[in-house]
């Protein structure tokens, strides 16, 4: 039978398994949107395209599984960029389906034409247009093997008016293959023992894990790795949760904020194992002084990540999982190694500067609300088991280093582009695809206010997102910066007029909470955490609290600022 | 140092900017870039000339790599190979310098294409260094106009 170009597009996606596809219409997706309630895929309405894609994304960290959206042409497509290029730099993967003018009518200016997939070129794994329905669901096809293979990442796709208006024979590809397009996904075994050899014989080796840990699913291998040879682990932004953090190895995160156990590590280790990271600078600090005293073993899927800001002695092209497997095995096999009794001295050494230097805070005599408190006492209150969003700045720091995350794909923020306004849309997307899991944006004042709009889109679906503000009345991590190193030359970071969030969250039909004592903290959280509403909660907190340690940018990472 | 990449692409609409920003995004050089069809439809062979420390080589090749619709990269600087790039040079021709220009025409075996009572316009065909030793034989005469393809290049059968 033939279908629509529309018909054909649904039932793609019908067989890529996607249940929710997050969207805004327009003029040329109406023929979409006038197919779909006809189909078993469940439609969310955001308030802005930006907050489409990051609940896409959301959805896709907090599951493993293809985030999706729907947007019109050319401003719905511009709108989706900054979410595209988020998911692009922390590897996720999401497909984006834009609108598009009529074929006939590309490159004459259309009303709300747009070249997309040339603007998106730089910030999409790859993409796509359509010019002719029969090669639309093998084009759909290719987006979401592209999307979730390899190293993951956006694919987006547009869809011209007529090719969706279009009929031809609809048959969904069983199978795809891509000459140009192989990823690597099983470790070279020669380079696998040459690392097991090599951690073998070192005495204060350190596993320095990333995102890559989790998109792989290898979190639960590295545990045991880790456990049983007895290897401390650090991780970056992006890798936490892949091992428990509440477990006596770990050493929490490094680089820029990172904690000083975890920044004393790389320094002093002779064999660092990086897994699914890439060597960002937020993580290396000063690339001639990282990790000075040790051999480096690289594992990542993408060859580009190897070498490309650091020398490394073991390359290993691999998915992280297949890697890990085959690593513990060579491992397993090197006999007469007591692995606890021969690191027992590295262990203790780190152990040392964990006590020495714990991640602090100051109670301060202010009385004001410490914000590494509020997450704290989040931690306690959700056991760890609450999927953590956040926004970008300082909130995201205290994030990180003030919660202990347990599990992988509960810590959902934006590590590569640092975006501001991902957090809540993010959250929405993990709700959705957890609807029995409680899901906490933590925010600040400032970011909470770029994709606020998305109250409308949680409130409408019921969606129980609870919005945490670390209200600081500032962009405080600008300010920060301008505090350590510009003087305080506090330009355009001062937030004294804000919204009132108690009535901002009541004026969308949520609940507003506010809190400006330390003993009121406890108690609003408890009832939030049990209220079956979206709800803000607006927590005042000491306005210039700086986020420590500190190594500052282009620095060491030897030389942190400490509380 | 330079290298010389044969870069084997779909032929599908924005291969081009696809490679062509790859470079510019990533603060990458192109000396030069050449694009024709193979034998094979739908297949186009690119040829670019780039240059750059190890480490950048090194990510150039593996970037391009990544790039969905490339099929295949080789640096022919690793290996030994012949390498060509053809030019139209339009230059001043009077009558007290042709004839000297035209023994310049003889040592580089450069061709003749074009003719006026004031300009010659030569057709040379060579590598890098050939090219930029005519060029700077002819400037004295005064070149008007000058075109070049870029290097196009392909690995010798027997690596001595």
């Amino acid at each position: 039978m033939e279908l629509t170009g529309a018909q054909i597009l649904l039932e793609s996606l019908k067989q890529e398994g996607v249940k929710h596809i997050f969207g805004f219409p327009g003029g040329a997706v109406i023929d979409i949107y006038d197919e779909l309630p006809k189909h078993q895929i469940e439609h969310f309405l955001v308030r802005h395209e930006q907050g489409a894609v990051h609940a896409a994304d959301g959805y896709a960290r907090s599951t493993g599984k293809v985030g999706v959206c729907l947007v019109t042409s050319g401003p719905g497509a511009t709108n989706t960029v900054t979410g595209i290029a988020t998911a692009y730099m922390d590897s996720i993967p999401v497909v984006i389906f834009t609108g598009q003018v009529p074929t006939a009518l590309i490159g004459n200016d259309a009303f709300q034409e747009v070249d997309i997939v040339g603007i998106t070129r730089p910030c999409t794994k790859h993409n796509y247009l359509v010019k002719d329905v029969r090669d639309l669901a093998r084009t759909i096809k290719e987006a979401f093997y592209i999307a979730s293979t390899g190293r993951p990442g956006p694919v987006l796709v547009d869809l011209p008016k007529d090719v969706m208006q279009a009929r031809t024979e609809f048959k969904y590809p069983k199978t795809i293959s891509l000459r140009s397009y192989n990823p690597n996904y099983t470790p070279n075994k020669k380079q696998v023992k040459k690392a097991a050899r090599l951690i073998s014989k070192a005495e204060k080796p350190l596993i320095y894990s990333g995102g890559g840990v989790i998109s792989s699913h290898a979190g639960e291998i590295m545990t045991r790795l880790a456990r049983r040879f007895s290897l401390p682990v650090t991780s970056t932004l992006m890798g936490l949760g892949a091992f428990p953090g509440n477990d006596p190895l770990w050493l929490g995160m490094l680089g820029m904020h990172g904690t000083y156990a975890a920044n004393m590590a790389v320094n002093n280790s002779d064999v660092l194992i990086s897994m699914g990271a890439r060597f960002d600078d937020r993580v290396t600090g000063k690339v001639s002084t990282f990790a000075p005293r040790a051999r480096i073993i690289h594992i990542d899927i993408d060859p580009t990540s190897i070498r490309k800001n650091v020398n490394v002695h073991i390359p290993i092209v691999s998915d992280c999982l297949n890697a890990l497997k085959a690593l513990e095995e060579e491992l397993e096999e090197l006999e007469g190694i007591n692995w606890e009794e021969k690191h027992s001295n590295w262990v203790r050494t780190v152990k040392g500067w964990r006590e020495e230097h714990p991640v602090k805070y100051e109670t301060g005599e202010t009385g004001r609300i410490k914000p590494q408190y509020v997450m704290e006492q989040i931690y306690e209150l959700t056991r760890g088991e609450a999927i953590i969003c956040t926004e970008v700045g300082q909130n995201q720091m205290w994030a990180a280093q003030f919660y202990k995350y347990h599990s992988p794909r509960t810590w959902l923020s934006s590590g590569g582009l640092g975006t501001m306004g991902y957090g809540f849309p993010a959250a929405i997307g993990a709700q959705v695809a957890n609807p029995d899991k409680l899901v906490i944006d933590i925010a600040g004042d400032g970011s909470i206010q770029m994709n606020i709009q998305e109250m409308a889109t949680a409130v409408c679906y019921k969606l129980p997102v609870k919005i945490i503000i670390l209200n600081n009345s500032y962009l405080g991590m600008v300010r920060q910066w301008q505090e350590l190193f510009y003087n305080k030359n506090y330009c355009a970071t001062c937030l004294d007029t804000a919204p009132d969030f108690v009535k901002l969250a009541e004026a969308y039909g949520a609940e507003g909470y506010l809190v400006e004592k330390t003993e009121d903290v406890v108690p609003v959280l408890t009832k939030v955490f049990a209220s079956p509403k979206t709800c803000i909660v607006d927590v005042r907190v000491e306005p210039e609290e700086n986020v420590y340690p500190m190594v500052p940018a282009g620095a060491s990472l030897t030389e942190m600022l400490l509380v | 140092m330079r290298h010389v990449l044969s870069v084997l692409v779909e032929n599908e609409p924005g291969v081009l900017s696809r490679v062509a920003g790859l470079f510019s995004g990533r603060g990458f050089n192109i000396d030069s870039l050449n694009v024709g069809p193979t034998l094979e439809k739908g297949v186009s062979l690119m040829t670019i000339s780039t240059h750059g420390d190890e480490q950048i080589i090194e990510q150039i090749i593996k970037q391009l790599r990544k790039v969905i619709t490339v099929i295949k990269v080789v640096d022919l600087s690793d290996a030994k190979a012949v390498e060509r790039e053809m030019v139209l040079i339009k230059l001043n021709a009077t009558d007290s310098s042709r004839a000297e220009i035209l023994r310049i025409v003889d040592i580089f075996r450069c061709k003749v294409v074009d003719v006026s009572t004031d300009e010659l316009t030569l057709e040379v065909t060579g590598d890098h260094g050939k090219i930029n030793a005519l060029v700077s034989l002819l400037q004295r005469f005064g070149i008007k106009e000058f075109a070049r393809t870029g290097t196009v290049a392909m690995r010798r059968s027997m690596q001595l």
